[in-house]
């Protein structure tokens, strides 16, 4: 076995020095992925630099009413924040959708906009795969393809984004908040995420030198908010799919709507074509069909997950009927 | 340096051995099991502040200086004696995660978290058979012994949440 150097920082500049003279160097938030890819050998780390003990974990309101998430919160405080739970439900939902109780309490924030994966032909190295090995082809384009994607995929990978907080935070508009050599930037959400296209290996705009420190989130919309899950079995699994959306209804007219949905794509989807179906139209299901169907037209899908398609236009639906339903009652 | 229910030892380890190996192994703690060794069982829970973690997935240095507690420090609980009372167990391979995680939960519960069932994320619910259900799938059984295993936290919950500790976030 090769060695690997452990390493707790205590502070950025720390950090930020230690990756520069190291490439192979890795963060560890929780190590929920982490270790299991560095276990089944698909990380090769020389050094893991354990985000834990940096001053970033927890949860301020930030200058003009939103919130600054920072990057090594644990997901379950995520969800148990008070001004997360009252203002952003949509997100503690989305965050309890996933993995289990303990797996929560390890899981970063950070690390969970980073992780992998979970298309079985990426962990498997007899397979070929091109997040893992650029040019070696994609296993589950000719194999086994339940799981996958339908849309935002290319000829190179079709693997779902596997995360529920992304989802959420996309729909929410959040920024994600970068710091590296060359000071801090912020990015959205929705550009933080890269579409396969020709470099599957590349999935985020995290540079090697660089870490999330934070997400910001923008203030709370109106309207009503929910995160739905479809999966296997009720709990402990990654979704099938998953929608989370917000409605803001006014005199019979849809004012705003935004969607995200999840284990459809390769990314953490934002549903911009559905959502210009949806403002300025009366919240229908007629209008909620079509807003489905405009954003699932350009789905590609396999015999093995077309399913996911009739099932992304069901949830998208059922969630907006209900969201209708909540809005009205309150 | 770990502690482990509540005694200090001092171990020399190569940075990727888990905090489940360094038990069972390096500590000859075999009470916490290794089921899937990834996450995705629950047989090596373990509190780590109090708080339920799996030790499958946690490095034995990530937890320096915390305080581990594995079954060997729980007991004797009331858990344990309801789980035998309720038949929550049958080969008992699962047994330990379960009653670390069960205590966990309910710290989790007295610090006010909400769960994915629970409709309104601003309350706190009561720990309803449904809410322990989700609050515990974290930990499968493969013997299929849930009605006890729900049963039994049932049973003990109201207990377990005055013993339980304040939670406090994970310290920096
Ligand atoms: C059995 C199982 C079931 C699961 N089910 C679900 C589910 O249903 N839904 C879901 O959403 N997730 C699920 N997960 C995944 C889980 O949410 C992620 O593993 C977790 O969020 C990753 O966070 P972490 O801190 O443990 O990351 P780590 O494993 O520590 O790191 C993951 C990646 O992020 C990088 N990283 C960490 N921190 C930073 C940072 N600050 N800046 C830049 N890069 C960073 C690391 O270098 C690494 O590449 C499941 C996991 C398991 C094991
Ligand atoms: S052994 Fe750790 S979760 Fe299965
Ligand atoms: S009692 Fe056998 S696995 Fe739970």
């Amino acid at each position: 076995m090769r060695p690997v150097d452990y390493v707790r920082p205590l502070d950025v500049a720390e950090v930020l020095t230690l990756v520069a003279e190291r490439p192979a160097a890795r963060f560890l938030g929780g190590g929920t992925n982490l270790i299991d890819l560095i276990r089944q050998g698909v990380e090769r780390p020389d050094t893991l630099v354990d985000t834990t003990a940096l001053p970033l974990a927890g949860i301020d309101t930030a200058l003009g009413g939103g919130l600054r998430i920072g990057a090594t919160t644990r997901n379950s405080d995520l969800a148990d924040d008070h001004l997360v739970r009252t203002r952003y439900p949509l997100l503690a939902q989305a965050v309890l959708a996933g993995a289990s109780g303990q797996l929560r309490n390890m899981a970063t924030v950070g690390g969970n906009l980073h992780q992998r994966t979970r298309c079985p032909y990426f962990v498997d190295r007899e397979s070929p795969c091109n997040k893992r090995e650029p040019g070696s082809g994609c296993g589950a384009l000719e194999g086994i393809g339940r799981s996958t994607a339908v849309l935002g995929t290319s000829d190179h990978c079709i693997a779902v984004h596997p995360s529920d907080m992304a989802v959420a935070l996309t729909a929410l508009e959040a920024q994600v908040e970068l710091t590296g050599p060359r000071g801090t930037r912020q990015v959205a959400m929705g550009d933080f995420h890269l579409a396969p296209g020709e470099t599957p290996h590349l999935e985020t705009v995290t540079q090697a030198d660089e870490l999330v420190t934070a997400v910001l989130l923008p203030p709370p919309s109106l309207g009503v908010a929910r995160y739905r899950k479809v999966r296997d079995r009720a709990s402990y699994a990654f979704a099938l799919v998953s929608v989370a959306a917000l409605l803001d209804v006014h005199d019979g007219q849809i004012r705003q709507a935004r969607l995200g949905l999840g284990g459809v794509a390769t990314t953490p989807w934002r549903a911009h074509a559905a959502e210009l179906v949806l403002v300025g139209a009366a919240p229908t299901d007629e209008v909620f069909e079509a807003a489905a169907a405009a954003e699932l037209a350009p789905a590609k899908s396999l015999p093995d997950n077309a399913f996911k398609v009739q099932l992304a236009r069901r949830t998208i639906v059922a969630t907006l009927r209900r969201l209708r339903a909540d809005g009205s009652a309150s | 340096m770990l502690v482990v229910n509540d005694a200090p030892t001092t171990l020399d380890l190569e940075p990727r051995v888990s905090l489940l190996d360094a038990l069972r192994e390096h500590l000859h703690l075999t009470g916490t099991k290794k089921g899937c060794n990834q996450g995705a069982c629950g047989a090596c829970t373990v509190l780590v502040d109090g708080r339920r973690v799996l030790a499958c997935l946690t490095l034995a240095m990530q937890v320096e200086g915390r305080e581990v507690t594995t079954i060997e420090g729980v007991g004797p609980h009331p858990l344990q004696a309801a789980f035998v009372r309720r038949d929550g167990l049958q080969c008992g391979y699962c047994t330990p995660g379960q009653i670390c995680s069960a205590i966990g939960m309910v710290a989790e519960h007295r610090h006010g978290a909400a769960s994915v069932v629970t409709d309104d994320v601003t309350t706190t619910p009561d720990l309803t058979p449904e809410e322990i259900r989700e609050r515990m799938s974290g930990n499968l059984c493969r013997c299929g012994a849930y009605n006890g295993i729900v049963e039994a936290i049932v049973d003990t919950a109201p207990a377990m949440a005055e013993m339980a500790p304040a939670l406090t976030p994970v310290p920096a």
